[in-house]
């Protein structure tokens, strides 16, 4: 079957690329490679998302293992940006974002502090903590948070170069809960906005992208959808739709009808 | 002499660098970060880094993950 990328190029014309860092970014998606069936689909999904970026975490060797996430991921596709996925404290947040660093050659680091297994909200004074350190240490710091704008705030201020709020707790699904607060948190920052974790179907990037984000990341929404590659283009789409409906200004929402035909005069 | 690797013991020539020891597990250098003690090893210098009895050591890589 023909792998043939049809929608190209991968940003709108009213569109300028997405900076971070030294990092330039036309696709708008970021997208994870935890959850896949196996390294292929892993492969396949994030070619037909489009992204120009992938999350990886970190972990300990597994020793005799014939094959590795990293022969299917080419370096000149993609931008690799390791989290710190599974720390539930400053300390190994930076121990973890140090050795990332060490794999990676890079300064770029995503950074999620956990503030327990099964909600899998952040730890708003860990994170903090670990962003003071890292941000010291020279990296770019991608932070997660939840949509609490206070927090975005002060992560902005403590040195975030972009702030991630999560639309809906990691791997629920269930989009944007609170538009309202990304709405505040947008209308406030001076770093890009990112939403991340909680994506569920494709209207909810296309929302993200509406209410003014910058870029989205998913992970759980593209691998746990029955067909992840369909759902990967369908999240692609979803990105240039919403993003270029933001950039070309909507019409207002009315009460009262606002006819398309000049009145009739026969 | 005996070192424990990602909490597993391990039997490894005396004198053996950092560059032998990934050598000897089939690892690439440039795919993984080495803990020696809790103290991070520059890739640099792994080839001069050379490994005592009783050495704790972590050895790490880029796996799936997500948010």
């Amino acid at each position: 079957m023909s792998q043939t990328n049809t929608l190209k190029p991968e940003i709108s014309p009213e569109d300028s690329p997405l900076k971070i860092g030294d990092i330039v970014l036309h696709s708008r998606l970021i997208v994870g490679t935890g959850k896949y069936k196996s390294f292929e689909e892993t492969e396949r999904a994030l070619e037909a998302s489009g992204t120009e970026m992938v999350t990886v975490a970190l972990r300990r060797v597994d020793f005799g293992a014939n094959d590795h996430l990293l022969n299917h991921i080419d370096p000149k596709k993609y931008v690799i940006l390791p989290n710190t996925a599974g720390c539930y404290n400053a300390d190994e947040a930076i121990r973890v974002a140090r050795l990332g660093r060490e794999v990676n050659n890079s300064n770029l680091v995503k950074l999620e502090v956990l503030a327990d297994p099964d909600t899998l909200l952040p730890d708003p004074v860990e994170t903090l903590k670990a962003l003071q350190i890292l941000v010291k240490e020279d990296f770019v710091v991608m932070t997660y948070t939840s949509d609490d704008p206070v927090m975005a705030k002060r992560l902005e201020e403590e040195g975030s170069t972009v702030v991630m709020p999560a639309g809906a707790p990691i791997g629920s699904g269930q989009g944007i809960l609170n538009e309202n607060n990304i709405r505040i948190i947008l209308e406030r920052a001076k770093v890009p906005i990112i939403v991340d974790a909680g994506v569920g179907t494709a209207s909810d990037v296309t929302r993200a992208f509406e209410l003014g984000c910058e870029a989205v990341l998913l992970n759980t929404g593209i691998a746990g959808a029955k067909d992840p590659i369909c759902m990967a283009r369908a999240m692609r789409y979803a990105a240039l739709a919403g993003r270029a409906a933001y950039l070309a200004g909507r019409i207002p929402k009315k009460l009262y009808a606002s006819a398309s035909s000049p009145v009739k005069d026969f | 002499m005996n070192i424990t690797v990602n909490g597993k013991s391990l039997e490894i020539e005396e004198n053996a660098n950092i560059l032998q020891l990934l050598s000897h597990l089939d690892l690439h250098p440039q795919r993984v970060a080495v803990e020696v003690n809790r103290a991070i090893v520059k890739r640099g210098v792994y080839e001069s880094h050379t490994l005592a009895k009783g050495d704790e050591i972590e050895i790490l890589q880029f796996v799936g993950g997500g948010a």
